[in-house]
């Protein structure tokens, strides 16, 4: 009778770009080439700028509740890269604000949603997105759906859907794996591992050594990387994309990142955790190891920095002038996309801003045939 | 043209249906080769191919999540719950997600959605087989009720229902499967959804139902006496509800009684009565009278029979209401 080891497995840590800029040539092979990290630099330079000022918006009272970003722009930038616009799905939740916006969807819808209008979330033609989903951990179902459909349909794209390592522990998120597992669909499910889910820290939130080996549950190729290094996040996300569209099924990414903000802006961060730990992984912001890479090829200086920081500031006072000049919402609004025809009693409820009932049976008590707006 | 049971009605539209468009899969536990515990899909995976008739893993959040990325990502997805009692997990799925997505990205991702779903009681199910939650579902903004009873209904509301851009949860009410044949035609044919039927006509007193109860309610009806002339109202869908039906009914008859298998509090029953009052005021002869389940957990099997509104009890409703 045979007890033996008749499983075993590893994970595999992959980091390119170190938080002093150096990067391992040889691992950078494949990965992304003077022209893309520039490229990704300046996005994440603009998205930060974006994030500030949001959060100045909030503070202002310009805005609602609104979750930072910033320190996971990597993970973003990325990502997204790597996947093909106008080809590929992207089924976002709340953090990777960046990777929406180079799939297209305009930064002013961002903030339009923030400012607590559902034109936010309005997905632009060509543009294959869901909206930014905010109950934890359950919108990954429908990556895998839209990456089953793909497979029946014999395209060639995928789906990459985020979520964060809080979102691990929700029951959905195992019937996503599950799912895309069986059905091998497309799917590249990428954690945001920022080490906190509002104050609850990853240790708290698991006994697991690391978020990636939840996928070997389900025979997935599974991958912790740095997630603030855009080279290591860029490869293991192409080769994931590689794998799903040449019918290898669906892939796992935990991108190791840290959430410098807090949660939201109705959050405290400090109430729960170290100064010394938020600073400690300032040092390892994507930002400041891509800019010491960039020097150090002689790609950047000082001068471009300067220029970049002028482009922000007028590419984020437009998108702000966007979103707040955007015309106030009909009350209609709400009713009219409810369903694709509008059932007649909701209608009605449109029509006369009303549910009470006197006035809705005119001919009974001899009112006005045509209920009165109020 | 041939008779068919509910069961063999509403594998006939899904076949219909799978074979007209090949955008529609069905996906559900055991709905493969084994044709679902009910044998709805019987036959569908070998005709139309397993990876359209697919048999899911046990998750009824999974089923309707994956469904709505069928859906969202051009697909016609008619998903099975195996039992009401199981919708629990899915809840969320259906309330958060497939409810909201065309309202929340106003009109640019729909989730052209059927969740079809066997419900009620008094087939001697094990427990949590037998709930109706349907007034849970219509209280919830964003998706389409409907429960037909009879064959012929069941097919023309289900091709609406797969045709329909926005979700429909279709419920199937498992007691009455294989209680009768109806003909039905072998062709294509809809029903709209948001219309009910006048089943029997009459002139003092109305009564609304759907589902199994229906048979429940003639079977009273056939049990008073012979001047008693009752109006019987199949609502067939649920939500958007026919009050026009309703109403132009009870404002003849001046009395409405309202059958279900569901909980009375904050039933549908209490909303019919409500829409009654508001449409038909004047009209009534007496308040509006609800015979409908308790307030109790539904029982397991030996005493489903006494939670269930049968003909002595609705009988029973209606004597009292036609005597205020």
């Amino acid at each position: 009778m045979p007890r033996e080891t008749i499983y075993e497995a590893k994970i595999e840590y992959l980091q390119i770009l170190d938080e002093d800029g150096n990067l391992d040539k040889k691992l950078a092979k494949g990965s992304l080439s003077d022209e893309q990290v520039l490229e990704l630099y300046e996005q994440m330079w603009i998205y930060r700028q974006f994030d500030e000022i949001a959060f100045k918006l909030q503070r202002s009272g310009r805005m609602g509740t609104y979750p930072q970003n910033k320190g996971q722009e990597a993970n973003a930038a990325g990502s997204a890269l790597a996947m093909v616009r106008g080809t590929d799905w992207v089924v976002p939740s709340y953090r990777e604000n960046l990777a929406m916006h180079m799939h297209g969807m305009p930064y002013h819808h961002i903030l339009m949603h923030w400012m607590g209008d559902e034109r936010g979330n309005m997905i632009p033609d060509g543009v294959k997105m869901l909206p930014l989903s905010v109950p934890i951990g359950t919108h990954m179902l429908h990556a895998a759906g839209i990456g089953w459909a793909m497979k029946i349909r014999g395209e060639e794209a995928a789906a990459i859907t985020y979520f964060g390592d809080g979102a691990t522990s929700e029951g959905d998120f195992h019937g996503a794996m599950n799912f895309a597992s069986v059905m091998q669909a497309p799917v590249i499910f990428f954690c945001q591992n920022n080490h906190w889910a509002i104050s609850v820290p990853t240790d708290q939130q698991m006994n697991s050594q690391t978020v990636a080996q939840k996928a070997l549950a389900y025979d997935m190729p599974t991958i912790r990387v740095d997630g603030n290094d855009i080279f290591a996040v860029y490869l293991a996300v192409k080769e994931a994309r590689e794998r799903a569209v040449s019918g290898g099924g669906p892939s796992f990414i935990e991108g190791l990142t840290y959430r410098l903000g807090d949660h939201t802006t109705a959050d405290d961060a400090r109430r729960y955790r170290d100064a010394d730990e938020v600073e400690a992984w300032a040092e390892k912001d994507p930002l400041i190891r891509t800019r010491k890479y960039l020097v150090s090829k002689d790609l950047w200086d000082d001068e471009k920095q300067e220029l970049l920081g002028e482009r922000a500031t007028k590419i984020v006072g437009e998108i702000v002038k966007a979103a707040e000049g955007v015309r106030e919402p009909a009350t209609a609004e709400f009713f009219d996309s409810m369903f694709a025809e509008l059932p007649r009693d909701l209608a009605e409820q449109r029509d006369s801003m009303r549910t009470s009932s006197i006035g809705i049976n005119p001919g009974q008590v001899g009112l006005s045939a045509q209920p009165e707006r109020v | 043209m041939a008779k068919l049971t509910l069961v063999q009605a509403i594998n006939q539209a899904l076949d219909h249906e799978m074979t007209r468009d090949e955008r529609v899969v069905i996906l559900g536990e055991d709905v493969g080769p084994n044709g679902g515990v009910f044998r709805v899909t019987d036959g569908l995976a070998a005709k139309h191919g397993n990876h359209r008739v697919q048999n899911t893993p046990l998750d009824e959040s999974g089923i309707i999540g994956a469904a709505i990325g069928l859906a969202v990502a051009g697909m016609r997805p008619i998903a099975e719950l195996q039992f009401e009692g199981f919708m629990g997990p899915a809840y969320d799925q259906i309330v958060n997600h497939a409810a909201r997505y065309r309202n929340r990205t106003r009109g640019t991702i729909t989730v052209p959605l059927t969740i079809r779903v066997p419900v009620g009681g008094g087939i001697h199910a094990p427990e949590l087989h037998s709930d109706s939650p349907e007034a849970i579902y219509t209280h919830s903004p964003g998706l389409k009720v409907v429960m037909p009873c009879t064959p012929y209904d069941a097919k023309g509301l289900l091709l609406s229902a797969i045709r329909d851009p926005d979700p429909v949860i279709f419920f199937e009410p498992k007691r009455v499967y294989r209680s009768f044949r109806e003909e039905v035609p072998e062709e294509d044919y809809t029903i709209p959804i948001g219309e009910a039927k006048v089943i029997s006509d009459g002139d003092d007193l109305t009564v609304v139902t759907w589902g199994a109860s229906v048979f429940e309610c003639l079977e009273a009806i056939d049990n008073l006496p012979d001047d008693v002339s009752i109006e019987l109202i199949d609502l067939r869908t649920i939500d958007p509800i026919d009050i026009d039906c309703i109403a132009q009914s009870v404002q003849k008859t001046g009395r409405c009684v309202v059958v279900h298998e569901a909980p009375r509090t904050a039933g549908l029953g209490a909303e019919i009565s409500a829409l009654v009052q508001e449409h038909c005021f004047l009209h009534l002869e007496a308040p509006v009278q609800r015979v409908t389940g308790f307030d109790t957990v539904m029982p397991y099997y030996k005493l489903e029979l006494e939670y269930l509104p049968d003909a002595e009890r609705i009988g029973k409703g209606i004597a009292e209401c036609l005597a205020y």
